[in-house]
């Protein structure tokens, strides 16, 4: 027994990391995914704090790190999010391939595939981060947060990573498809997007306020913001939240897997 | 036009546009993704219509122009995976064996594009009339921006078959994704080109022509009749459609000789 107890958790390490070290090979070695994981967070940065600079002067506006430093969080959990969801496409493409089935088979424990693959998809979000922050901060990004907030910000992107890439693991190995990648996309991108992405929740009105007021998105932007501008807002309900979603999302994973392991 | 070219046409177009209808995976993301946008936008920019300068007190009939261009975007997307898919299966290699020619191959293909593009335009107009979006041109002016848009529908359907026909895969046209992507976000799309303060972002949007396709759409929506403005939109987009289907020509008649 104690000899099965002292097995299981390498068991586990060494799948996660066989599966983490195939996704994150094909990752950078490929220009294919590699180039749009950073290029595209540019582009909404780029879009958002340069083409969208002037609604800092919207009468209303007061956020104390200016506009650049209020798109880059938005773009950074935005990021963090679609890193998690380009990853469940990985997943996907794998079943469809047949390679995942083969890591079904091989693995001791299958719980690893999935930690494997949420490592994979956490490293790529470290690489797209780092562009993306020496991005900003030659854009001239203000930060106006000490090192615990900016570590608090880009802890609350990790569990965003950790909860799309759950959510995204969950439908591929349901659908077992690439032609699941909107199923996995849009309620990511929907739930983004109904929170106040452009001015602070207290500037939007009508629907949209209504709709963003209870969008737990809004929690996380509203803490994020707060962290880069060193002035920390609704920290708590932001991680509250932030940790109860992966915890939430890893029982859906760990149901696709369990299906996919019905499927064969 | 001779009638062996015109039924040649006619085939490949009932084909397109039949493949176009029967696919809801290409019509139903290209009428909701810009239209969720539509509303996202219109709802949190809603007071950027306080900024000094701004064209109307109505955001949404701002960016109400913005629908007409991502759809054009999944024009380009969707006519590209078509071809692609044509390559793929190998059907455009039995097309070879016929006395098919190019141009009908080309023509018949951009059916479903302007199909789509109708639909679309249509679409777009009348959910963003009904949400309260202004038209200060009346009907004439509804026809003219059903008119505009699918022509920019077409001319950048040929930009997708172009694609399509140099690269061979769907994989390779979706990869192109980004690249269409980029002259759509680095535009006037969100505000006016005299508002944009970022010096360097000013004067990239000042020169995308999709700034200026946009402005065509947004003379009609809260101008009035301006011909200069109409005169470039629909100028730019019959200079794209020129281009791309010369550039997919040659490249059929590469692949063509490929076969």
């Amino acid at each position: 027994m104690s000899g099965t107890s002292e097995r299981k958790p390498a068991s586990f390490r060494a799948v996660a990391g066989a599966v983490a070290w195939r996704s994150i090979h094909n990752f950078l070695g490929n220009p294919a995914f590699l180039v749009p994981a950073i290029v595209f967070p540019l582009f909404f940065f780029t879009a958002f704090a340069g083409g969208l600079s002037a609604v800092g002067n919207v009468p209303g506006f007061d956020f104390p790190s200016g506009y650049t430093a209020f798109q880059f969080v938005f773009v950074l959990l935005q990021s963090a999010a679609f890193g998690g969801v380009f990853t469940g496409f990985g997943i996907a493409r794998d079943f469809e391939i047949g390679f995942a089935n083969r890591y079904l088979l091989a693995a001791s424990d299958r719980r690893g595939i999935i930690a494997g693959y949420a490592t994979a998809a956490l490293v790529r979000a470290f690489i797209t981060w780092a562009v993306l922050t020496v991005v900003a901060l030659v854009a001239g990004m203000d930060v106006g947060g000490g090192g615990v907030e900016i570590l608090g910000l880009y802890g609350l992107a990790v569990l965003v990573n950790l909860t799309a890439t759950l959510w995204a693991a969950g439908v591929a190995m349901r659908v077992r498809s690439i032609q699941g990648g909107p199923l996995m996309q849009f309620p990511v991108f929907l739930i983004l997007f109904l929170a106040p992405v452009y001015v602070p929740l207290s500037l939007l009105s009508g629907w949209i306020h209504t709709v963003a007021s209870v969008n737990p998105v809004t929690a996380l932007l509203e803490a994020g913001r707060g962290f880069i501008s060193g002035d920390p807002t609704v920290v708590a309900l932001a991680f509250a939240i932030a940790i109860t979603l992966p915890v939430l999302f890893s029982l859906w994973a760990r149901g696709g897997l369990r299906r996919a392991e019905t499927a064969g | 036009m001779s009638s062996g070219l015109r039924t040649q046409v006619g085939q490949l177009a009932r084909r397109s546009a039949l493949r176009t209808l029967r696919q809801p995976a290409q019509i139903v993301p290209a009428l909701v993704f810009p239209l969720f946008l539509l509303a996202v936008n219109s709802g949190g920019l809603k007071d950027a219509t306080n900024l000094p300068g701004f064209p109307t007190d109505s955001y949404l009939t701002f960016a109400l122009a913005v629908p007409f261009m991502q759809g054009a975007l999944f024009s380009v997307m969707n006519t590209g995976t078509d071809l692609a898919r044509d390559i793929e299966t190998g059907f455009l290699n039995r097309l070879a064996l016929t006395p098919l020619r190019g141009a009908a191959l080309l023509s018949g293909l951009l059916t479903g594009a302007l199909l789509l593009g109708l639909v679309q335009a249509i679409t777009y107009l009348i959910v963003g009339l009904v949400a309260g979006a202004e038209l200060v041109t009346g009907v004439g002016g509804a026809l003219v921006i059903v008119l505009l848009s699918v022509t920019i529908t077409v001319a950048t359907g040929t930009l997708g078959l172009f694609v399509a026909l140099r690269a061979g895969s769907g994989e390779a046209v979706q990869s192109m994704f980004p690249v269409f992507f980029v002259f759509l976000f680095i535009s006037s799309m969100a505000l006016p080109l005299d508002l944009i303060q970022t010096d360097w972002f000013h004067a990239v949007a000042s020169a995308n022509p999709v700034s200026y396709l946009l402005q065509a759409f947004r003379s009609l929506l809260i101008e009035g009749w301006n011909l200069g403005d109409l005169a470039l939109g629909f100028g730019i987009a019959l200079t794209v459609f020129v281009v791309g289907m010369t550039l997919a020509s040659r490249s059929l008649k590469t692949r063509l000789v490929r076969t």
